[in-house]
């Protein structure tokens, strides 16, 4: 059904991401594309991949934003960004076939890519630019939250968790069930002040942002004494010295 | 976003179609247009070919047209759904009353009208659900608005009319009401596309980079560096930028030809007969349908997606 | 509740059988050798994930790592053994047999092995089997051996393996578990690749730390630092020093550890004008002296009463000493130190320097760590806690490229040995085989060259004073790069990247064969691109190449296979046998030693060889001892894998430490063990002996430690490691310069060697900026890694060059402001050199006098299996075509090579340059645009579109799902933060693994 579950999913799977250690590396976006170019959308097909204007199909990209305040003061912040899995997705709605559509049982939105007709319109319904059309496949694919990753007996029990998520060298990326607020993501969340991308458009992402904490900058001027010299001159700070190692 | 030809030329010809179809289908209800057979024939004709030629110019764009049936089977929740379900509704009971109109002139009576009634009904509504499939599309300021849906109505009927206008003038039948009719939805057009314009350029999305970011809070949020070099899916698909010198141009294209031209034409044509009122009413939709291609080709170049926020514009 | 399985979503197979097999083996999509997991599906590889068991990268995968199975894709890879048949630089080549390529190479060797073995120049570059090739050199006879470390990051070794026995690059690591303040100096990157990056996310994750970036550029590392100190590019020195003399003024410094653990208290002899002026006063067995409280004047192997750091004393012989530890405080407490002389070079405020001091005493001193665990020191004293100062510092190539990297990598070594802090709990732990004495043992290089013999030393060593430079009688070098010559004397690792030059000139010693392996010569490791094709393709009147015969090994067809004559094609990492050893740089951690290998899990599907096979093979064609037995047959019939097993150093030491003895029982030691892949291969292709907790800290001076190096065979004796505050080995060559000594530089060097050989750290502006008109090139220029590219060989990679195809200039927004350049637009990049187009892109977070770009994205027309109009090509551009390769000449016109002065280092980072708007007529394309070089020959067309995986989907395997596994990306340090379940992450937390047996 292209219309959104009606029943509360039992689990909302999703992402964290935490932008306070994400290093930009776009370790989370390779790993994404090697899993699932062989995975339930195969392939995420690669255009002209050693020609003039290289372009394929990825599910995770990593942009870098620089944020300046009125004060000048600025900072670089890396910015990774992939499916939503969104509660009230729009891009299930919009679509004219059922091929997109949000699974009742966890919440992750997947395309069937055996009814898309490629009409493309969910991509224009999702904000934030996280669906993915192969253009040779003639049909829309999207992250699909390593759902054949996430639930397969045939992988060791620390490969059941997406793979941006278990490659993620900083460990800026945490996986879990955001519909138990006991959950650790959950719980992540709510003590670091996880918000959401762009609220104003009323999808309702599951995946949380943990934004950069405040720079430990003032430290010197709070907390910590500057220093003060023993002596005016090198030769009165040797003296000190000398007398302090020397003449006791 | 990107300017799809094939969804352009749907738009045009398929906005124009049903709004020739629903004046054939008005006009005939009241006797305003010629019940000759080779008319009723070739203008409903005309539309149907129109609103065919359109549809099936939108499938092309399709990964799957095979698939495309596939399509109908949503009208609960997507409009391009129920477009596609009203499209296919409508050629029902207005293809009914062409045929009786057509064929059996003599029978039917009320329940033909109904039938007639209906068809333009389903007219309007399939026009609405082509621009409620924009209008709904929040991410795009420039389509999730309330001017959409009505201009959408309008350019249909505008163009609409001036088809019908076109139609009436060649086979010199009488043409005061069509004429009038197409002057009246030609301004209001007018009217209601500069109204848009200001809109659009007076306001924003409710979108910016710090709110895409969520980085707000820290300050003024500016791309670094995107995700890639050179252009992905989206970036060519969403990305699609046009310079303000070249939209100007082709605002004013849109308001000349698209609405002012043919205005005049028909004022005009209204005041000559024979050949050369002919060549006028054909002038104007010539001018027309070029004045609306420019118009639906900006209608996608000017519209910015909330996902370029990623990519660097400073608002969507 | 919520382990009810999901109900079953018809839509979705989610067990699939993924994998027909799984093998593990060692990332080389970079230097950082990380474990993978390789899963194969139908012979072909479905999916390249981390090993969470290994101690390197615990389950995580780089970008690079997981686009390994684009690099086995390359349409680059060589195919065949080729033989040069246009000229030089054509990329015309014909395709031979290994028969034919060996013999050829065999008969070239041969022939300079007969007339003198250093005729042949091996230089192996990014070799991670440097123990290998060297002992090849060495069996070879050929002094004229290195690998890359002298282009890479000598001045990081050497400034460290002299200073505290060990260095940064990978040596060594902060301890990320308990610092409370890291410092981080000019690191984009690094080689310890995916470690910095799980430990940052640890350091950051726990915030109760502070991380600190020097770097001119805010990106990366930068990015999450709490602080960004946006430097000006080779004024990190002044600003270290500056800050070392606010602690010494405050009296912020651990005299104890310094007395202890380093040579403070050793004395240095003034005698102005002496010949043993500055050199350590010694007792009769040579040891170096100290002063006691009571005044009395012992060997610095006493353990009984308190040594003194400062005052004055005579010795016996009448001459006056002080400590070393006073010089160097006078020395750095005066104006030229000041925080404020060092804002005006550093452009980081007097304030700022004065909180960052304040800072890291607070750290060092208020923070301090006590670790309940007993230890017993090397003279068996016995101390129940161990004192940590949780300042940690880290230093890559922002130091180290440029000309003055020695002295500020000392400086900062400095530091850290001031404030206490290394190898202690909460600082910069070393990572076994270091520490290793310091100055490093081995004494110096081979120098002796017979025909057809062994030289008579490895070809690389430590020299600690004028004996031991590689030099003739008359003073002049005798390595072809110069290294160990008055110019570069301590240049531990060679100067690769002098070595076309030097062979062309042909000023010094001449060459026959210039051997190289896997190193991009004719592009992105040369300075001076134009220049260096040149020297590559020069003939002699006679129409013979001035390089007489160029032998290359490389896997792909990158821009320095069209120079060469004879191309040995290697295999991709995924395809061979490797040994990542303890002999060389091994997978260490702080937490034990480690050591790996790789095994092959895919077959080569071309006429390639493993190069250690290859030259395994040369050496038994050759019949270099060791390579042959007696009988003359080669020793390692089973090629490299057999090396790696059955070869012996020393008896009992071998290339890989696991599961030695027949009975896999030994540890480091023991007989070869026929078993011994195997063994590796069951364990996940790596080793690791987890250190005590003893043995994890005061490395340098623990008796349990020193006692494991002996038996593992890292050090000779169980003595204690002392840190070099004062460099004696420094002093030596300087007091050559002053006249003093049987061996002496040329006259026009004794300048140069006065002053740079100074025994404690120094800042002096690099060379370049010193040379160069400031006003007329205004602005540094320095590349960053890429964290997604290997230098060049990334761009052959389908996915990695889909995230950065091009390379623009990146200037500070407010240069570009009052430039009046903007977004997108073209500028030259002119130096005294030459100049390079590119495009702009403007930014905030970039030090105001510097411009970057990303490293070795540009690439040559026809290189790397990519179509001609690549934007590599045709946007991208390579700052090496404008960094000269020599500095300004000397008076007498003589021209040094653009390299730091101690160790040769390459001073990449130097560059100077300006920047002007081009023409419009000028934007959109890159110039120099050298011409196309013929695309490989026999390799396929580079695909338009690639399904890769479109077959490996997998089949159903009918196993119902099961739940999904929680993830929380921190583990244990959010655990600690919010409350949260710990350790159910992926196993980063590697050195807790046991050794699986
Ligand atoms: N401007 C500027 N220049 C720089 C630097 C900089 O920062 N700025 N950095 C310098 C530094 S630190 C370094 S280390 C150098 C690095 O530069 P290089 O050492 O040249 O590194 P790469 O270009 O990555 O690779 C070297 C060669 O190894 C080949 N290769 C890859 N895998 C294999 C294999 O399995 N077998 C064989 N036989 N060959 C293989 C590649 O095809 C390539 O031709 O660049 C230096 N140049
Ligand atoms: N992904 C990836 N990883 C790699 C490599 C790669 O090519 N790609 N190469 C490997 C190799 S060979 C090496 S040597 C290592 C090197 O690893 P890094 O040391 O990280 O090398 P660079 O990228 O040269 O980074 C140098 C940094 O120093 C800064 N810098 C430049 N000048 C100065 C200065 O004067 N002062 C300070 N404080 N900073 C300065 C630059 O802005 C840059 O951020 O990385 C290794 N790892
Ligand atoms: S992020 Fe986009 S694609 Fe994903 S669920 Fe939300 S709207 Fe749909
Ligand atoms: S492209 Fe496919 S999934 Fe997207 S809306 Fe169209 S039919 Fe649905
Ligand atoms: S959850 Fe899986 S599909 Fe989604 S971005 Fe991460 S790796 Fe890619
Ligand atoms: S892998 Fe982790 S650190 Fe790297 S870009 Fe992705 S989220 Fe950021
Ligand atoms: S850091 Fe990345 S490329 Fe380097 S060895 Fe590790 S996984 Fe491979
Ligand atoms: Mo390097």
């Amino acid at each position: 059904m292209t219309s959104l579950p009606t029943t509360k999913p039992e689990k909302k799977l999703g992402l964290v991401i935490d932008l306070d250690i994400c290093v930009g590396c776009h370790a989370c976006a390779v790993n994404c594309k090697e899993w699932n170019t062989g995975g339930h959308s195969a392939p995420l097909t690669d255009i002209d991949p050693y020609g003039a204007d290289p372009n394929g199909v990825w599910f995770n990209r990593i942009h870098s934003f620089e944020v300046t305040n009125d004060e000048g003061e600025g900072r670089t912040v890396n910015f990774p960004k992939s499916c939503l899995h969104c509660e009230d997705a729009p891009c299930v709605t919009v679509c004219p076939t059922g091929a997109s559509y949000k699974r009742e049982e966890d919440g992750i939105v997947l395309v069937n890519a055996d009814h898309c007709i490629g009409c493309k319109l969910c991509s224009w319904a999702c904000p934030y630019g996280a669906r993915e059309y192969d253009e040779t496949a003639g049909v829309m694919k999207k992250c699909t939250l390593c759902v054949d990753k996430i639930y397969n007996p045939n992988l060791p029990e620390e490969s059941r968790v997406p793979a941006c998520v278990s490659t993620c060298p900083a460990g800026a990326r945490s996986f879990g069930d955001f519909a138990d607020p006991e959950s650790d993501v959950s719980k992540l969340v709510a003590s670091r002040g996880g918000f959401d991308l762009m609220p104003e458009q009323e999808c309702k992402p599951t995946n949380k942002y943990l934004p950069p904490r405040p720079k430990k900058l003032g430290q010197a001027a709070d907390d910590i004494q500057a220093l003060t010299p023993i002596a005016d001159n090198s030769a009165g700070v040797i003296a000190r010295w000398i007398d302090k190692f020397l003449s006791a | 976003m990107h300017p799809a030809k094939s969804v352009i030329f749907f738009t045009t010809a398929s906005g124009a179609g049903y709004g020739l179809l629903f004046f054939l289908l008005l006009g005939s209800l009241f006797g305003i247009i010629p019940g000759d057979f080779w008319f009723l024939f070739l203008s409903f004709g005309l539309a149907y070919f129109l609103i065919t030629a359109g549809l099936l110019s939108s499938t092309f764009h399709l990964g799957h047209p095979e698939r495309a049936w596939r399509a109908l089977t949503q009208w609960r929740s997507s409009w391009l759904s129920r477009e596609g379900v009203m499209a296919i509704l409508t050629y029902i009971p207005s293809g009914l009353y062409a045929i009786f109109k057509l064929f059996l002139p003599e029978t039917g009576g009320a329940a033909v009208a109904v039938l007639g009634v209906l068809g333009a009904i389903a007219c309007i509504i399939t026009v609405y659900c082509t621009a409620m499939i924009y209008a709904s599309l929040k991410p795009v300021h420039a389509w999730a608005n309330h001017y959409v849906p009505p201009g959408y109505l309008l350019l249909s009927a505008a163009t609409g009319a001036v088809l019908v206008n076109c139609l009436m003038v060649l086979w010199r039948a009488e043409v005061f009401l069509p004429s009038w009719l197409a002057v009246l939805l030609l301004g209001a057009s007018l009217f209601w596309k500069i109204r848009y314009w200001k809109f659009l350029d007076g306001t924003k999305s409710v979108s910016s980079p710090e709110s895409a970011t969520g980085l707000g809070e820290f300050g003024r949020v500016r791309l670094l560096e995107a995700p890639h070099t050179e252009a992905n899916y989206l970036m060519k698909e969403m990305g699609f930028k046009i310079a303000r010198k070249h939209a100007a141009k082709l605002r004013w294209i849109t308001l000349l030809a698209g609405f002012a031209l043919p205005l005049l034409l028909i004022v005009l044509s209204m005041n000559v007969t024979g050949g050369f009122a002919a060549f006028l009413v054909i002038l104007s939709v010539a001018s027309a349908a070029i004045g609306i291609l420019a118009e639906r080709w900006l209608f996608f170049a000017e519209a910015r997606h909330t996902v370029g926020l990623y990519y660097g514009a400073e608002h969507a | 509740m919520n382990d009810r399985r999901p109900a079953r979503d018809p839509r979705v197979d989610t067990a699939l059988l993924v994998s027909d097999e799984v093998k593990t083996t060692t990332c080389y999509m970079c230097a950082c050798r990380c474990g993978i997991k390789v899963h194969l599906k139908n012979n072909k590889i479905r999916y390249i994930e981390g090993n969470p068991d290994h101690p390197i990268n615990g389950g995580v995968l780089c970008a690079k790592g997981s686009a390994g199975i684009m690099q086995q894709n390359s349409p680059a890879k060589l195919r065949k053994p080729l033989l040069r048949t246009g000229e030089r630089g054509k990329g015309e080549f014909r395709e031979i047999e290994w028969e034919e390529a060996l013999s050829l190479a065999t008969e070239w060797l041969q022939e300079a092995r007969g007339t003198d073995p250093s005729r042949l120049a091996f230089f192996t570059g990014r070799d991670q089997s440097q123990s290998f090739t060297g002992w090849f050199a060495k069996q070879y006879g050929t002094r004229n051996f290195a690998a890359h470390g002298g282009f890479c990051s000598v001045n990081m070794a050497a400034a460290g393996l002299y200073s505290i026995g060990g260095a940064f690059w990978e040596f060594g690591e902060p301890d990320w578990e308990k610092t409370k303040y890291f410092m981080m100096f000019g690191v984009a990157e690094d080689h310890d690749s995916n470690p910095i990056k799980i430990g940052l996310g640890k350091l950051k994750t726990r915030g109760d730390a502070k991380f600190v970036s020097v770097n001119p550029v805010r990106t990366g590392y930068s990015a999450i630092a709490d602080e960004w100190l946006g430097i000006r590019p080779g004024t990190d020195g002044l600003f270290v020093l500056s800050i070392i003399q606010e602690l010494l003024k405050a009296d912020k410094i651990d005299w104890n550890y310094l007395i202890r653990y380093t040579n403070a208290p050793w004395l240095v002899i003034r005698n102005p004008g002496a010949a043993n002026d500055g050199l350590f006063a010694r007792g009769d067995d040579g040891k170096p002296l100290m002063a006691l409280k009571d005044k009395s004047i012992v060997s610095s192997e006493t353990t009984d009463g308190t040594p003194v750091l400062v005052g004055e004393y005579k010795l016996p012989s009448g001459e006056t000493c002080v400590p070393a530890f006073q010089i160097m405080a006078e020395k750095y407490l005066t104006d030229d130190y000041s925080p404020e002389r060092a804002a005006k070079e550093t452009g980081i405020d007097a304030a700022t320097i004065r909180r960052i001091a304040a800072e890291l005493a607070h750290a060092a001193f208020e923070e301090e760590i006590t670790l309940d665990i007993p230890w017993t020191d090397w003279a068996g004293r016995k101390q129940d806690k161990m004192i940590g100062r949780p300042v940690s510092m880290h230093a890559m190539r922002g130091i180290s490229a440029h000309s003055n990297g020695f002295h500020t990598c000392r400086s900062i070594h400095l530091l850290q040995m001031l404030l206490g802090s290394v190898d202690v709990p909460g600082g910069f732990r070393h990572k076994p085989p270091f520490p290793k004495p310091c100055p490093p043992g081995g004494g110096a290089a081979g120098k002796v060259t017979t025909a057809n013999t062994p030289l008579n030393g490895m070809p690389l060593g430590f020299p600690t004073s004028p004996e031991d430079l590689i030099i003739d009688d008359a003073g002049n070098p005798l390595r072809i790069d110069k290294a160990y010559s008055w110019e570069y004397p301590i240049a531990a690792h060679g100067l690769m990247h002098t070595v076309i030059r030097n062979a062309w000139e042909k000023e010094g010693p001449e060459i026959d064969v210039l051997f190289m392996y896997m190193a991009n010569m004719g592009w992105n490791s040369s300075m001076n691109v134009p220049d260096t094709v040149r020297y590559l393709t020069d003939k002699n009147e006679d129409g013979s190449y001035r390089i007489p015969k160029i032998i290359y090994s490389d896997a792909y067809y990158s821009e320095t296979v069209p120079y060469a004559d004879l191309i040995l094609p290697d295999t991709t990492y995924l395809e061979r046998w490797d040994c990542i050893s303890l002999l060389d740089r091994p997978i260490s951690t702080a937490h034990g030693p480690a050591d790996s290998i790789r095994q092959p899990v895919v077959p080569p599907d071309r006429d390639v060889r493993p190069f250690q096979d290859v030259l395994l093979d040369l050496g038994a064609r050759l019949k270099l001892p060791g390579f042959v037995t007696e009988a003359g047959d080669a020793a390692y019939p089973g090629g490299y894998a057999d090396y790696m097993v059955n070869h012996e150093r020393m008896p009992g030491l071998g290339p890989l430490g696991g599961w030695r003895n027949a009975d896999g029982s030994g540890k480091g030691r023991g007989a070869p063990n026929p078993n011994q892949l195997k063994a590796y291969i069951d364990n996940g292709c790596f080793w690791i002996k987890p250190f005590t907790e003893e043995q994890s800290y005061y490395k340098f001076a623990g008796k349990s430690y020193l006692e494991e190096a002996v038996r593992m065979g890292w050090i000779g004796k169980a003595d204690r490691v002392v840190m070099h505050i004062y460099s004696e080995p420094l002093q030596k060559f300087r007091l050559a310069a002053e006249g003093h000594g049987d061996i002496q530089p040329p006259e026009e060097m004794r300048d140069r060697l006065k002053n740079y050989f100074d025994p404690l750290p120094i800042w002096y502006k690099p060379f370049v900026e010193e040379a160069v008109d400031g006003d007329e090139y205004p602005l540094h220029a320095v590349t960053q890694r890429p964290m997604h590219m290997y230098h060049s060989w990334g761009s052959q990679n389908a996915w990695l060059r889909q995230i950065t195809a091009r390379n623009p200039l990146f200037i500070s927004a407010d240069l570009g402001h009052d430039m009046d350049i903007a977004d997108g637009d073209w500028v030259w990049i002119s130096s005294t050199h030459g100049k390079v187009k590119a495009e702009v892109k403007l930014m905030e977070g970039v030090n105001r006098q510097t411009v970057w770009t990303w490293n070795a994205i540009g690439k040559r027309k026809g290189a790397w299996g990519l179509k001609e109009d690549a934007p590599e090509a045709t946007k991208g551009f390579l700052l090496n075509q404008i960094i000269p390769e020599l500095l300004p000449p000397r008076a007498d016109g003589y021209r040094y090579s653009n390299s730091d002065p101690v160790t040769g280092q390459a001073a990449w980072y130097d560059l100077r340059v300006k920047i002007e708007k081009c023409a419009a007529h000028e934007c959109g394309e890159t110039a120099p645009m050298m011409p196309s070089q013929n695309h490989l020959i026999g390799g396929p067309a580079p695909l338009d579109i690639s399904r890769y995986g479109e077959d490996l989907k997998g089949s159903p395997s009918g196993m119902p799902s099961v739940r999904q596994k929680d993830w929380i990306g921190n583990r244990e340090e959010n655990a600690e933060t919010a409350g949260l379940r710990p350790g159910h992450g992926n196993k980063v937390t590697a050195f807790e693994v046991e050794e699986k047996e």
